[in-house]
């Protein structure tokens, strides 16, 4: 579905830059504060974020029920670090409380949340976001509602054989206001995603399945831009972004580990990645 | 007692009626709605049904999508597919979500008769009843399987139901009361407690019966509410009666009996036997051989009940 306001939203991809630089730094903050969480994962999904809530979706952080919010689905929800962080700085929370994640009594948990003002869905058990996405967009249908719905999930996650039931389903469905974003930085847990159980081709396979795909650099804004302008405009078929990323985008020893994948660094560690950024 | 009707039957009749009158209701079904009778709301009203085809998992999640804006989505198959199947949706989509999604369970326990094991859902009590936030119905018949799902839909959360293929004696009616977690009383004997849920509510009555030839007056209560338990009528019943036996087309282990002796065993200890299939899967069968086989009639209900007043006495005597 097309955006609903017809003129191009004004974008500064300098600015977006700046956002990118400043998300990475407070993820490793909030996560070495709270010694555990996955930073590459969520260091990966940085642009992707950005690009959602700060040029693609209509949302308003002062009114997170809004009934023609577009809603954003994070089937990956142990990357809830990327998502807590873009929230806080959109205006849902207070950004102070991002220094209580994982802690006893915070809201702000270890994986994606509902009790989080501007979190649709609980999250954490892979596979299961692109079902309920597609649940709210043939919601949407029904009621002729105008909003659209996103959901991004991880590469290791679509080895889930609940994501291609769901992939079945859109495309059934003709979910054209559905759009999937696949951060697909190659790197799970224990590995690269080709030496456990290979997805490629990975575009090929979404093609087969009836959606549109567009693959971009995910760390370019320019491309997310040009993709999901282009995915506005399919009608008839779900579309799904294939973001090419690196795992630990942006902190040298971390890039393309699967160490990295879900483990918290040290004071030193962090002192190191944000020196790397330039903090 | 009454007419046959089958609880699937019921189902499907009330499920148009209910979908009718509420445009918020929508359904979904993985393939079968032919058997658990949706296909009576999607002939009428095929706008707000959703097949998934045969993906439960998909199924429950999508029901939650729906969910998130206020619909109330009734989800339906057998119940074996849904609750075993799905199971993780089910607790991490649905439940730790708290979505208000409402599951039918059909074709469920040894009556779904020649289709055997594999379709033979022995579990369910056990698997759903463990889950934080979720409601468990078990109607005795046709007739309170329409008021059950009457206020499955009225209530605010995830509900889970189940309902069986095979056509039962329906033993309630129209002005038999139904309330989320209270339980009914049937009769009021003081010797022993029969606590029955589903199909062996009716069998629970028929043994109480033939006890009365044996001096035993039986108090019948119809669980129909696995959880939240009743557990003020139990422990009435434990103090009242001082012995029960659970009867349920479920497996001995985690259902019905198992809920009904945690609480004894945490407030009133009473000597309790449970009527069960007996930790083995099902097979095959004509549904009544079937349940003969796996001692789920009213002659084991008998049965177990002079055991346990024989236990009863036993502990009277010490």
């Amino acid at each position: 579905m097309k955006r609903r306001s017809e003129e191009k939203k004004s974008v500064n991809i300098e600015e977006l830059k700046e956002k990118a630089r400043q998300f990475r730094k407070e993820i490793l903050e909030m996560i070495t504060t709270a010694g555990s969480g996955h930073p590459g994962g969520s260091l990966s999904s940085v642009e992707i974020l950005i690009t959602l809530y700060y040029y693609v979706m209509q949302h308003n952080p002062q009114d997170n029920c809004w009934p023609l919010r577009d809603r954003f689905i994070m089937s990956k929800g142990h990357a809830s670090p990327i998502v807590y962080v873009t929230l806080a700085n959109a205006g849902y929370f207070p950004k102070e409380e991002l220094k209580t994640f994982r802690k006893l009594g915070s809201r702000i948990q270890g994986h994606v949340h509902i009790g989080v003002p501007g979190i649709e869905l609980s999250t954490g058990s892979l596979g299961q976001g692109l079902s309920v996405a597609n649940g709210i967009a043939l919601g949407a249908k029904l009621r002729k509602a105008g909003f659209n719905v996103y959901c991004l999930m991880g590469d290791g996650e679509i080895q889930e054989g609940q994501v291609w039931e769901a992939a079945m389903t859109a495309a059934h469905h003709k979910l054209d206001n559905l759009y999937a974003i696949l951060d697909y930085n190659k790197v799970q847990e224990n590995g690269p995603v080709a030496e456990i159980k290979n997805e490629d081709p990975i575009a090929d396979k979404w093609k087969s399945f009836g959606w549109h795909v567009i693959e971009v650099d995910g760390h370019n804004f320019n491309q997310l831009i040009t993709a999901f302008d282009e995915a506005g405009s399919i009608t008839g078929k779900p579309s799904i972004i294939i973001a090419h990323t690196i795992k630990g985008k942006g902190v040298s020893f971390m890039e393309g580990q699967s160490a990295w994948h879900g483990k918290a660094p040290t004071k030193p560690e962090l002192d190191k990645a944000l020196a790397e950024l330039g903090y | 007692m009454g007419d046959n009707i089958a609880m699937r039957d019921a189902f499907g009749e009330a499920l148009l009626e209910a979908g009718k009158k509420n445009k918020k209701i929508v359904v979904l079904s993985g393939d079968l709605e032919d058997a658990t009778r949706a296909e009576y709301f999607k002939k009428e009203i095929p706008e707000r049904f959703f097949s998934l085809g045969i993906a439960e998992q998909d199924l429950l999640g999508t029901a939650v999508g729906l969910s998130l804006d206020g619909l109330i989505p009734v989800a339906t198959s057998f119940a074996v597919f849904l609750t075993n199947r799905a199971y993780g949706i089910l607790r991490i989509s649905i439940c730790y979500n708290k979505r208000n999604v409402k599951i039918v369970g059909s074709h469920a326990g040894l009556t779904v008769g020649p289709d055997g094991a594999t379709a033979q859902c022995l579990e369910d009590f056990a698997i759903t009843r463990v889950l934080p936030n979720l409601v468990v119905l078990v109607p005795a018949d046709a007739v309170e399987t329409k008021k059950a799902f009457k206020a499955m839909i009225d209530y605010k959360g995830p509900v889970y139901m189940r309902v069986c293929r095979a056509p039962t004696p329906v033993i309630t009616d129209q002005s038999s009361p139904f309330t989320i977690g209270k339980a009914n009383v049937l009769s009021h004997g003081q010797d022993i407690s029969i606590i029955a849920c589903g199909i062996m509510v009716e069998k629970a009555m028929v043994a109480a019966h033939h006890l009365v030839k044996d001096g035993i007056n039986a108090r019948v209560i119809n669980m129909h509410t696995i959880k939240p338990i009743d557990k003020e009528t139990v422990i009435t019943a434990a103090r009242e009666t001082g012995a029960i036996v659970t009867a349920e087309e479920h497996q001995i282990n985690g259902g019905l009996g198992s809920a009904v002796s945690e609480v004894l065993s945490t407030s009133h200890p009473v000597p309790l036997e449970m009527v069960a299939v007996n930790d083995t899967f099902g097979e095959s069968g004509p549904p009544d051989q079937l349940l003969e086989k796996y001692g789920l009639t009213s002659a084991h209900i008998i049965e177990s009940g002079k055991k346990v007043i024989a236990r009863k006495k036993e502990k009277m005597k010490a």
